[in-house]
């Protein structure tokens, strides 16, 4: 019978929620690493017994964890996270160069066919592979060198690269994106770089269509439509349908387009999830009210979700790492909150359930569908 | 044996419980015995000090016999009470409830 595994990052801990095919009933372990910040849990696609989980603390530094049962139990990998070669300058909040300097993983995200091989998009930004199931790590730099980075500029974040997608058709195409830099694509593995940003307009930059420097929060894609991705920038919800050449703007209806997460329904490509939060001074929904908006229309004709969720004295975030689609049919959607709920929808967001309601904060969620 | 008293994350960290004994040859500093305790316990790497530059995390403290050591040399020879294992040396994180990592 088929099932899902919750993969929960939070403030404080990390989360394994777990499920019959029905996901109705919830067995909820953890926290597995009290006390730490749990920024992103992930499963290998290859071998779903494999779990990686980003560990760090303010204290203490940048662990990085693997499972190889599901997470039950959990082992210390690597923690070695060196830039190669020599680092120069981005620019600070006030326009300053800025040293380099590794602060955190951000975002794990395992090869789609090798249990082994691992990709971490950290802050300060870059892009580094395991190879050996996160126990040693190199830095993939054509990226923190391209010729544009010392303009990189960090978002109230930091200068974190918090999404690697990887296209499914084609491994050695992968798109990352960073806070406040933008949109990179590579078409050779990682190996060399360019922006992907055309279309974008940021008026936090003097010239709000630059090449870089935008504060994108978050793309995604369906794995049967590569080269359509959906981006929720810091204002603005975007489409591009020529693998990030250019994006078009697809906000129509939505009641504000500032946000952190986008996912697409598994199942139908053109079935697009966001949360919109009121303003990047006013980190929580608006109107006090959850709502999950969802277009059937790849965009512009958005609906409001509300069955389940609070409607009234709601004023939490979602985090640009805290939404996620499972491959059940009808396809499961889940996401977690500032408040520490982990809300999930059983039928593509018609309804909603809180899986959890008193976690810390929630930084990540993410599923694996068992088979 | 040097005793060393870790804070609670790194216990659950490097599977051990508050205190952990360690054999330390030649002098007995702070720089010996972290070698020391990341020799016994690689998990540990990193937490305390930086990997290349050895310099000690920012919110890490040290001390030993009612002293704050942690603005002493690395090299400096610690108490001869903590050489000889009457007393442990303490690794500290900083006191921060509250702050952004609170």
């Amino acid at each position: 019978m088929s099932g899902v595994r919750v993969l929960v990052g939070t403030r404080k801990g990390a989360f394994v929620l777990t499920s019959d095919g029905s996901r109705k009933s919830w067995r909820i372990e953890g926290p597995h690493f009290a006390g730490w910040e749990i920024y992103h849990v992930k499963g290998s696609p290859a071998d779903p017994k494999r779990l990686y989980a980003s560990q760090s603390s303010g204290w203490f530094g940048q662990v990085l964890q693997r499972s190889n049962d599901g997470g039950k139990t959990w082992e210390a990998a690597g923690n070695d996270f060196q830039y190669e070669g020599t680092t120069g300058t981005h620019t600070w909040y006030d326009g300053s160069p800025h040293p380099w300097e590794f602060k955190r993983v951000w975002h794990i995200e395992p090869s789609l066919s090798d249990p082994e091989m691992i990709y971490a998009g950290v802050e300060d930004a870059a892009l580094f592979a395991s190879r050996d199931g996160g126990s040693t790590w190199a830095e993939m730099p054509g990226l923190r060198t391209h010729e544009t980075a010392p303009s990189w500029a960090p978002g109230a974040g930091g200068l974190c690269l918090h999404t690697i997608v990887i296209d499914p058709t084609n491994p050695d195409r992968m798109f990352i994106a960073i806070s406040a830099a933008g949109v990179f694509r590579s078409e050779d593995a990682g190996k060399s770089w360019q922006p992907a940003n055309r279309g974008l307009r940021s008026n936090t930059m003097p010239d709000e269509d630059a090449e870089v420097g935008h504060c994108v929060h978050r793309i995604a894609i369906h794995p049967s439509r590569p080269n359509t991705l959906f981006m929720q920038k810091h204002w603005d919800v975007m489409r591009s349908d020529d693998g990030a050449e250019s994006w078009r703007e697809i906000s129509g209806n939505l009641p504000t387009d500032f946000g952190f997460v986008i996912d697409v329904n598994s199942n139908e490509p053109d079935t697009v999830y966001v949360v919109p939060i009121t303003s990047d001074s006013h980190h929580f929904v608006s109107e006090g009210k959850l709502r999950v908006y969802r277009s059937k229309t790849g965009g512009d004709d958005w609906e409001a979700l509300t069955n389940g969720l609070p409607q009234k004295d709601c004023y939490v975030n979602v985090l640009r790492d805290a939404m996620t689609v499972d491959q059940l049919d009808p396809c499961g959607v889940y996401f977690g909150t500032s408040g520490g709920q982990v809300y999930a929808s059983a039928d593509g967001g018609d309804s909603w359930d809180a899986i959890v309601r008193d976690l810390p904060p929630v930084l990540s969620v993410e599923v694996q569908t068992l088979k | 044996m040097i005793q060393v008293v870790l804070p609670k994350n790194l216990q659950i960290l490097a599977g051990v419980g508050r205190i952990v004994e360690l054999h330390v040859s030649g002098p007995v500093t702070q720089r010996s015995i972290l070698d020391a305790l990341e020799e016994s316990y690689p998990a540990l790497l990193g937490t305390l000090r930086d990997r290349n530059t050895k310099k000690r995390r920012a919110m890490i403290r040290f001390f030993a016999c009612e002293e704050d050591l942690s603005a002493e040399s690395p090299d400096a020879e610690l108490p001869q009470e903590v050489a000889s294992g009457k007393e442990p040396f303490l690794i500290i994180g900083a006191i921060a409830g509250g702050w952004v990592y609170g």
